[in-house]
């Protein structure tokens, strides 16, 4: 799209430092069948009618591979809800990408999983609400959904995609972690994603009902490593611990701006899925600018790219090339600033306080949760 | 599972794995579910190698022949390298 002046900004971010994205996530539309309460879409959800055409995404895609990215991300809400999903896969791989694609299962048939197939979908990404009806269908607010998600797991291994399961985990379901490995293993995948609940999005308002306690956050973590060990060459792991818990945040994003982006349903381009959060940022859209310029020279990915926006302690920190400082949301919706230091870190003035809000939110009786709601039309 | 490969071993590299130039950065990558592993040019060569017919010991002559190095060695390193990517699931052997 932007040709000639596509190659200047990226000689002018390559002499500030600025490396290539090399993952996109599209959110193609934020609409989803379910409406699990720790949905990480923004609490103001994209209206169907503002989300991005066809054409504005096979334009995307391929001025993301231009810009460098290599692996492509269709997320959503569910993916499977645009009509376009098959023309979309078509289009990332013709591109060159490595097209995975997230989702619930629920919107796929053996029909349309086929039609992905022949269009070179790499590889699937299916979450987990839960290991039984009960619990995944009331977690997930969508009854018979569990049931369904087996016999599109099923599909998947007939046709024989790259399988990763993505356990969400949290207080009501981490005593079936154990279940959900075995879950992998019988299902063929390759990889299991454990990720213990992390507060933004609809989570946020959901912290009492979910929050784990202590000791099963410590128990998962025991469960892991014993799986990892036992799995090893059979199954991969990976982790993302219980946030609050822990005494260091983070790493964010692998660097703010540095590794990845976002893209909005409506087309705004975002350094992480949570950046809407933060409300100073300003956020270019694809409808009106190149990817190139927005990656190397957009407001909201330049203000957090390397350290000079720190302030103390992380700015004098030797650990700050390791974590960035956590992340900046989490700073914005716990210290009011989305440059402090991540109040998850022993560092921070304030980790004790947040630490005695975890257990606090751990041990509340009967909270009631709220679910995600559906876009407006 | 550790240490390297059998010599009767076929290495494979499974569906949702592809070696792939990266024209921007201009290197050959492995891509895979989550991951983008940039490859080295001895990591290119002996993947290259691999097509999912050629046991993991005709490979290795191959390589050995190719790079005039000694055959152990060759195999040494290799059978490390494919051993390290199938901890990872990024190749399989038949
Ligand atoms: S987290 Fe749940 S509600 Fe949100 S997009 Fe995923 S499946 Fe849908
Ligand atoms: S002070 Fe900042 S850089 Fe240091 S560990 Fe804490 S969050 Fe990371």
């Amino acid at each position: 799209m932007d040709g000639a002046d596509g190659l200047n900004w990226r000689a002018e971010g390559i002499a500030k430092g600025i490396p290539a994205p090399i993952a996109l996530l599209a959110e193609l539309t934020h609409r989803c069948p379910l409406s699990c309460p720790y949905c990480s879409n923004p609490v103001a959800l994209a209206q169907k009618s503002k989300e991005l055409s066809t054409d504005l995404w096979v334009s995307v895609f391929e001025q993301a591979a231009d810009l460098g990215v290599l692996q492509l991300h269709l997320s959503g809400g569910e993916p499977a809800a645009r009509r376009d999903l098959v023309e979309l896969v078509i289009a990332a791989r013709k591109a060159g990408l490595y097209t995975n694609l997230i989702t619930s299962g629920i919107g796929l048939t053996e029909k349309r999983l086929a039609e992905l197939d022949a269009a070179g979908l790499d590889h699937i990404q299916l979450s987990l609400q839960g290991t039984n009806a009960e619990v995944a269908d009331r977690i997930g607010g969508y009854k018979g959904g569990f049931d369904r998600k087996m016999m599109v797991a099923g599909w998947i291994g007939d046709i024989g995609f790259p399988l990763t399961l993505n356990a969400v985990v949290h207080r009501q379901n981490l005593h079936q972690l154990p279940r959900a490995i075995e879950m992998a293993i019988e299902m063929n995948a390759r990889r299991i994603e454990v990720a213990i609940v992390q507060f933004h999005g609809w989570a946020m308002a959901n912290r009492d009902a979910l929050m784990p306690t202590k000791e099963q956050a410590q128990e998962a973590s025991r469960i892991v490593q014993e799986a990892r060990v036992r799995l090893k060459g059979q199954l991969v792991i990976d982790y993302v611990p219980a946030d609050y818990h822990e005494d260091y945040p983070k790493r964010c994003m692998g660097g703010w701006g540095t590794t990845g982006l976002n893209i909005a349903p409506d087309g705004e381009v975002l350094p992480c899925h949570a950046a809407q959060t933060i409300p100073s940022l300003r956020f270019d859209n694809v409808r009106d600018k190149s990817l190139s310029e927005i990656w190397y020279r957009g407001t909201a990915f330049n203000t957090y790219r390397g350290d000079g926006w720190m302030q103390e302690p992380c700015r004098s920190c030797d650990r700050k090339k390791l974590d960035f400082g956590g992340c900046r949301c989490q700073a914005m919706a716990l210290a009011g600033d989305p440059a402090a230091t991540d109040p998850v870190c022993v560092k921070s003035p304030l980790h004790q306080a947040l630490q005695k809000r975890a257990v606090a939110h751990s041990q509340s009786k009967d909270a009631e949760m709220t679910y995600r709601q559906q876009p407006p039309a | 599972m550790t240490g390297g490969l059998c010599s009767t071993d076929i290495p494979v590299i499974p569906r949702g794995v592809r070696i792939h130039w990266d024209r921007v950065r201009e290197k050959w990558v492995l891509l895979a579910p989550e991951r983008a592993v940039a490859l080295d040019p001895i990591g290119h060569a002996i993947l290259s190698e691999v097509d999912g017919q050629c046991s993991f010991g005709s490979i290795t002559s191959q390589l050995a022949e190719k790079y005039g190095a000694p055959r152990d060695q060759i195999a040494a390193d290799a059978g490390e390298f494919l051993r390290g990517l199938m901890n990872r699931r990024f190749l399989e052997v038949v």
